[in-house]
């Protein structure tokens, strides 16, 4: 291992250290025994325990993870969809306009498209609730997955497709049996994506939500608004737990991939 | 031995008779602007091992793939033993194609890549095992068949494609530089193997690549392309030894030209006048030429003789200088600089040892040719 020099460490020090310090801190007073927040009076699990028996709160948590899941999946088949024809399409009329139009949401501020979509709710007559967030966030996360995914399709060698084609499938079947598996990971991964935006989504969601639908970001927001209890630092860390967990195992088992490949690689080349 | 146990040759072109498998006609194909295949007519025939040779960007992928299927010509037709292939979709053409990328599908392994155009064709599950087992019998890939595509080596990758795409027992199978990613050795033991194959398999093969030695090592006929036409068509030896013109000449091997003006001296010999006060060339040539025409006389150079005397009875002799050698191991060619400032190529094979080389710079040498060693080739 190489050593690092006095200067890098202090760099590396202060990069992490104003990343990470908020959070420890949020961590660290989950587990205090006092109501205060700002004052440490011991060690305790105890608002662990009180969040498993807070309704309100499990109820708004079991909200999201429902949005998440709907509004990701739709965003992923219709970012899919939109990527495939962008990249595959050709030049046809109106392309570059669409692709334009495609990735506009990425940088349109999300009190914009909060407010758009509330007037078209109410233009419409549709009551505000789970589905109103759910079509909400697959609104903003599909240019996020299209993203991800027209960028893998762009390297994607084309002859695989014709290959496919020229055995004996139509369209539908080679974008099933050959593209599709190819790009499978970087459709996860933009599903991923799609995911964790509308977890943590508060802007939109706070927009479209109605009186039955309270999604976790817009229950902590207000009680936070009321003052900060152990609880929510207790959701947050548990919150933080989950990602992380979510995060290393999926970078665990793509290089844990990658290794065998090229294991394999090697071999071939040696039994050659 | 009697005669008819005399292999017949095959020849289908030379007979009249024969029904083409392929044939273009007046086939154009635009992008835009640029014309890839211009007036093009052309037959192939059953059984046949075709190759379409040129530089790159001549057209020759743009025809292959007009008969795969994914471009359409933009004016003339294509036919496919005697039908229209026209509206025909890829997919469904009795055509497969093995490409340059391989494009093997890397989800899944050797067996399923094979099985893969069969499993489309909705075949009974033993008929497909068969086939799958047959066809890597064929390829020698028995022992990869559960291995993915990156678990195996270049060789093997484009036996894996090769065998894919024999798997339909296609009428017709075309082949994007097959060999163009495996190492010189490797090329030259495939080229064998592909040959045999296409000969067990009885498939008609239409090959596309830019490597002479390849298109003449394998082809029955090959197709000389420049700019989206076609030069010549014809045996890789009528190709070698009898090019219709400059390009074809110049395109396939080694070869010196030297213009001059034509007069004819008898039957189908012609004197060319290709240097003031220089002896006229003799030559022996098949192709009319009218006298005053200019041409260019195409003598390969293995068959320009070197020697250090004045040979006895040559139709042609002229004398110059060793200007260069390029050493080739099994050959030599020498760079001969004539009085006049021309310079002529003679190869000769190094049967001896290079310590006892004849010749070596500056040396001064005859170089002679016979009066059919070279071609007339008109403007």
């Amino acid at each position: 291992m190489k050593r690092l020099s006095a200067f890098n460490v202090v760099s590396l020090t202060l990069g992490f250290a104003f990343l990470y310090i908020p959070m420890l801190i949020l961590i660290l007073f989950s587990f205090n025994e006092s109501k205060l927040v700002t004052v440490w009076a011991g060690f305790s699990t105890k608002w662990y325990g009180e969040l498993m028996q807070n309704e309100a709160m499990l109820q708004a948590a079991w909200v999201t993870v429902k949005v998440a899941v709907f509004s990701s999946t739709i965003a992923t088949v219709l970012g899919t969809m939109a990527a495939y024809v962008m990249v595959r399409g050709g030049r046809f009329m109106g392309r570059t306009l669409f692709s334009g139009m495609i990735y506009a949401p990425l940088v349109m501020p999300e009190v914009i498209t909060g407010l758009s979509l509330l007037l078209l709710f109410i233009g419409i007559g549709l009551d505000r609730g789970v589905l109103t967030i759910v079509l909400a966030h697959t609104t903003f996360a599909m240019c996020y997955v299209s993203v991800v995914v027209s960028s893998r399709l762009a390297t994607f060698d084309r002859s695989l497709e014709e290959a496919a084609l020229d055995l004996g499938c139509s369209q539908a079947q080679a974008f099933r049996l050959v593209t599709l598996p190819i790009i499978a990971p970087a459709v996860v991964s933009g599903w991923l994506l799609a995911f964790t935006l509308s977890l943590d989504d508060l802007v939109i969601a706070s927009f479209t939500t109605g009186p039955a639908a309270t999604t976790l970001p817009i229950k902590i927001f207000s009680a936070v608004r009321l003052g900060v209890s152990p609880e929510i630092n207790a959701l947050s860390t548990i919150m933080i737990g989950i990602v992380t967990v979510g995060v290393i195992s999926a970078s665990l088992i793509s290089k844990r991939a990658l290794v065998k490949q090229r294991r394999e690689e090697q071999e071939a080349v040696r039994t050659a | 031995m009697g005669a008819d146990l005399a292999i017949p040759v095959f020849e289908p072109w030379t007979d009249p008779q024969a029904k083409p498998l392929i044939q273009f006609q007046n086939v154009t194909k635009r992008f835009g602007d640029f014309t890839a295949i211009d007036d093009l007519t052309i037959d192939i025939f059953e059984r046949e091992f075709f190759a379409l040779l040129g530089p790159s960007g001549c057209g020759k992928t743009t025809m292959m793939r007009m008969l795969a299927g994914f471009e359409a010509p933009t004016e003339g037709k294509i036919f496919l033993a005697g039908q229209d292939i026209a509206p025909v979709p890829p997919n469904q053409r009795a055509v497969n194609m093995m490409f340059q990328s391989y494009a093997l599908f890397p989800h899944l392994s050797v067996w399923e890549n094979i099985a893969f155009g069969l499993k489309r064709e909705g075949l009974p599950r033993n008929d497909i095992n068969a086939r799958v087992e047959e066809m890597l019998r064929l390829t020698r890939l028995e022992k990869f068949a559960r291995r993915k595509p990156h678990q195996i080596s270049g060789g093997q990758r484009q036996r894996v494609a090769l065998a894919r795409s024999l798997a339909k027992a296609p009428k017709l199978l075309l082949l994007d530089e097959p060999l163009g990613a495996l190492d010189k050795k490797l090329r030259e033991e495939t080229q064998f193997e592909l040959m045999d194959i296409q000969e067990k398999t009885g498939t008609t093969f239409v090959i596309v690549t830019h490597d002479q030695e390849e298109a003449m090592t394998v082809a029955s006929r090959v197709a000389v392309m420049d700019n989206g036409k076609v030069m010549q068509v014809a045996t890789p030896a009528d190709i070698y030894e009898a090019p219709n013109s400059v390009y074809v000449a110049d395109f396939i091997g080694d070869v010196n030209l030297i213009e001059g003006t034509v007069t004819a001296t008898g039957e189908g010999v012609y004197a060319l006048h290709w240097r003031e006060g220089a002896a006229p060339l003799v030559v022996k040539s098949p192709n009319t030429i009218s006298d005053g025409q200019i041409a260019h006389l195409a003598i390969r150079p293995e068959k320009v003789t070197i020697s250090a005397d004045k040979p006895e009875s040559a139709d042609n002799a002229v004398q110059g200088k060793v200007l260069d050698i390029a050493y080739l191991g099994n050959l030599s060619t020498y760079h001969v600089e004539l009085p006049t400032g021309d310079v002529i190529k003679a190869q000769t094979a190094n049967t001896r040892r290079i310590s006892r080389r004849a010749y070596t710079w500056e040396d001064t040498v005859w170089l002679s040719w016979t009066a059919t060693g070279g071609v007339l080739l008109g403007e």
